[in-house]
């Protein structure tokens, strides 16, 4: 599986990585700009959420429309999100136009208007889809989850606070840009079946000019102490949990990425049989890895009706706990064969490959090859996945819940 | 690529379209059965049965099926719509059989009543899980009043009551009225040779009974309603409106989900510009469904309450401008850019593949090619646009609304 990975830095600090993929026809990119919720300024949570909606708004020499339709036309599908790092830029289009299209991702990032007339409509816009967040249980919860986990700003939701929206100009998204919008540390992932020659060639040419501005990363703030309860007329009640675990970077990282999917990685794994299969408690339950750069959660949901929630939440937190308990070779073997197949499976998918790329600059500074990966997985024994279980058990948890009545959290307050 | 087809001894359909080129292979059954064909005794059958599958039969338990799947790495789930349901799996080569194995077995389950009682608690969260949706509750609610007196109206997960009333044995006296080989399909998408997916699909399909169960399709009678469902506390308001459109055997379909893509694609499209650009709406779109003997139009807005009558003369104002004058040859040819990438990407994985060659069996016993469409997208003339408005305006004539307004 192995391949052969370019990468080269401009002079202005972008970093390029570059994957060729022979069987496929597509290409994908992904930029990552450090210029996401973390650095929004002080109750002006929204501000990198705003200024991600002005992108498509005009730049360079294109207004919106021209900008879209000359998108459209090269069949470039595209995105632009808000995370808490970053700003995050995608695109994929058949790998023949890729080097046509790079130039009006280009303008987005380099060049966009941020025009007076356009941030009224882009900050309705992050109004409004806040307010669908907040119809949304599930997401809802999610928001909350997070930042009763990690300290702010990196608690803070990327997608903004409603209440704070009224505090952000036109000025504050200009300098959000100003500040943060630059090419030092942001990193520029491209796979698909394309010449890197001529992809580098591209890739100067667009952001070369693109100007350099050094920024420091926020400090960090306060955590808020649950267990919370949020109050709310829904059909469901949604549990969520947190807990501290490794982050990507961290060299034990496969182990934790193992203990979690015998926790939860396919219908087989412990919570989907224990709460779903075999006592019928809820329909949705999960929990995946969350990862900053210095620092990891697990994150954990459950969505049942409020008759059932007690029971749901005391035995998901006993499963969490026993997960070091009786782990077998072939409950491991399982977790291997999925991850394996992920991995070839990605080889199929320029967008994922896409992202990989860069996530790994992010966190590694280096790229992961699917054969490294690979190697990690099959070497991981039970007896290395029990351990980090057992030293990894949590010590405390996050319990946030939301629905009509809140719950007895002593499963989660006597750890 | 290349497409192949068999009939199997027992007169299972099977297609395939083999790649070697790609590193996965994808394999699903596709049974032409959903809420549509259901009576409202037994309102939900469809997609609770699809669950039961995955509880085993006499070879495997319920443990053994997951537990099976993930051994192999398998990327596989279901789902039921009002028309098809379908079981799949996406795996590496060498475990196509293994994978073979296991979903045949779930055409085929014990439905035991143990599992069918646990089950039952599953299916009955989901529903709730839903209702906390506004969207889907919206989308619900749009097909039942839209549909209403007709198959397609009726509910894929069923109702608290209907689910709560369901029997074993009406589930079983289901499965054995639309489990047969004459309504499913056997299609397989990517990286395997045909004459091995054959002598696999003999191998693991002979106890599919054979037989041709039927589908009603009556004809749509055009409604004119509206429904609010009221939630005093949710911030936002979600309308969506239905008309009739071309059904799934009409030529003009083409034209209309291209239609569809210059009036109400998610970006860059004329409600795009009219509602979402200037900050008017959250979502502001117009979909194009193609049915068994019906078609539809489908508008979804989302915006705060007191934006929501000015939003909906905005959409009405563009439906009416377009149905008088038309698109223009630049957003055709947009359109077709955009969609011909869209099938091109999304035909690059198995997956992708499978759900495209499955989707033309079920509908039209049709199987094209990813040229095929791109040649049917390119193909689509000014004139052919102007024909799809002329037999099927965009005339909504059902409308509803889950949020704070109790009237429009």
């Amino acid at each position: 599986m192995s391949q052969p990975i370019n990468s080269f830095r401009l002079a202005n600090g972008l970093l390029v990585i570059v994957e060729p993929m022979q069987d496929v026809q597509s290409a994908a990119l992904t930029l990552l700009v450090p210029s996401g919720g973390v650095r929004d300024p002080q109750n002006k949570c929204g501000t990198a959420a705003i200024l991600t909606e002005m992108f498509s708004r005009g730049a360079g020499g294109l207004s919106a429309r021209e900008l879209c339709a000359a998108m459209d036309n090269l069949g470039l599908q595209r995105g632009v999100h808000v995370g808490s790092a970053h700003i995050n830029f995608t695109g994929a289009t058949t790998a023949d136009r890729l080097c046509d299209a790079l130039p009006y991702i280009g303008h987005m990032v380099t060049q966009p208007h941020l025009a007076e007339e356009d941030f009224e409509p882009a900050r309705d816009l992050v109004e409004q889809s806040l307010m669908s967040m907040e119809d949304e249980p599930r997401q809802r919860l999610g928001k909350m989850l997070r930042e009763y986990s990690y300290a702010a700003p990196w608690g803070s939701a990327a997608e903004g606070e409603l209440d704070h929206l009224e505090n952000i100009s036109i000025e504050d998204i200009r300098n959000h840009y100003a500040q943060n919008m630059a090419p030092d540390e942001a990193i520029l992932g491209i796979a698909g079946n394309i010449d890197p020659g001529q992809i580098r060639d591209a890739v100067e040419a667009v952001f070369g000019s693109w100007k350099s501005c050094p920024s420091l990363e926020p400090e960090r703030g306060r955590l808020p102490q649950s267990p919370f309860h949020i109050e709310h007329d829904s059909a469901q009640t949604h549990i969520g949990l947190a807990w501290d675990t490794i982050p990507y970077s961290h060299e034990r990282y496969y182990e934790a990425w193992a203990a979690i999917s015998l926790l939860s990685g396919g219908m087989s794994s412990r919570l989907f049989t224990e709460v779903r299969e075999k006592r019928g408690l809820c329909y949705a339950i999960s929990a995946s890895l969350s990862t900053l750069r210095d620092e990891g959660r697990v994150f954990a949901y459950a969505g049942t009706t409020p008759e059932r929630a007690q029971e749901t939440l005391d035995v998901t937190v006993a499963e969490i706990l026993r997960l070091h308990e009786g782990i077998t070779d072939d409950e491991l073997q399982r977790c291997k064969a999925r991850a394996k197949s992920s991995l070839i499976m990605q080889q199929e998918s320029t967008t994922s490959r896409a992202s990989s790329l860069a996530r790994d600059i992010y966190h590694l500074n280096r790229v992961v090859t699917l054969d490294e990966i690979n190697a990690r997985i099959n070497a991981l024994t039970t007896e290395q996945v029990r351990e980090f279980a057992v030293e990894y058990t949590p010590k405390s948890m996050v319990l946030v819940t939301l629905g009509p009545q809140g719950l007895d959290p002593a499963c989660v307050t006597s750890l | 690529m290349k497409f192949q087809q068999c009939t199997l001894s027992n007169g299972l359909t099977l297609i395939a379209e083999t790649n070697p080129a790609v590193y996965s292979v994808a394999a699903g059954f596709f049974v032409r059965t959903g809420s549509r064909d259901e009576t409202s005794e037994v309102s939900g059958v469809s997609h609770f049965l699809e669950h039961m599958a995955f509880k085993g039969d006499d070879k495997f338990s319920a443990d053994d099926i997951n537990r099976v799947f993930d051994e192999i790495g398998a990327k596989y789930n279901a789902s039921t719509s009002e028309e098809v349901t379908m079981y799949y799996a996406a795996v590496l080569p060498e475990y196509l059989e293994r994978a073979l194995d296991l979903l045949s077995s779930l055409m085929q389950p014990s439905l035991r009543s143990e599992d069918f009682d646990m089950e039952k608690n599953v299916i009955l969260e989901e529903i709730s899980m839903y209702e906390d949706q506004p969207s889907f509750t919206c989308y619900d609610h749009i097909m039942a009043t839209h549909f209403a007196g007709h198959p397609l109206g009726q509910s894929i997960l069923g109702s608290h009551a209907s689910i709560t009333a369901l029997t074993a044995d009406q589930m079983q006296a289901y499965h054995r009225s639309r489990y047969h080989t004459g309504n499913i399909t056997l299609a397989i998408a990517g990286n395997c040779r045909f004459e091995d997916a054959v002598a696999l699909a003999e191998k693991y399909c002979s106890r599919i009974p054979q037989g041709q169960p039927s589908r009603l399709l009556p004809p749509v009678e055009a409604q004119r309603n509206s429904r609010l469902i009221v939630r005093e506390s949710s911030l936002q308001q979600h309308i969506m409106e239905m008309g009739v459109g071309p059904d799934s055997r009409d030529e003009l379909r083409f034209a209309a989900e291209l239609l569809s893509v210059v009036i109400g694609d998610d970006s860059g499209s004329r409600l795009f510009w009219e509602l979402v650009d200037p900050g008017h709406a959250e979502a502001a779109d117009l979909s194009y469904s193609e049915y068994d003997g019906a078609g539809s139009w489908m508008s979804y807005l989302s915006c705060s309450p007191e934006q929501v009558a000015e939003n909906l003369e905005r959409f009405h104002k563009v439906f009416a401008d377009v149905n008088t004058n038309g698109i223009t040859a630049d957003e055709l040819e947009q359109a077709r850019n955009k969609v011909a990438s869209r099938v091109v990407l999304r035909g690059e994985r198995p997956m992708g593949r499978l759900s495209s060659l499955g989707g033309n069996w079920m509908y039209r016993q049709d199987y094209r090619s990813i040229s095929d469409d791109l040649k049917s997208v390119r193909s689509v003339t000014l004139d052919e646009i102007r024909k799809v408005l002329d037999q099927y305006p965009l005339a909504m004539t059902t409308t509803v609304g889950v949020g704070p307004l109790a009237e429009l």
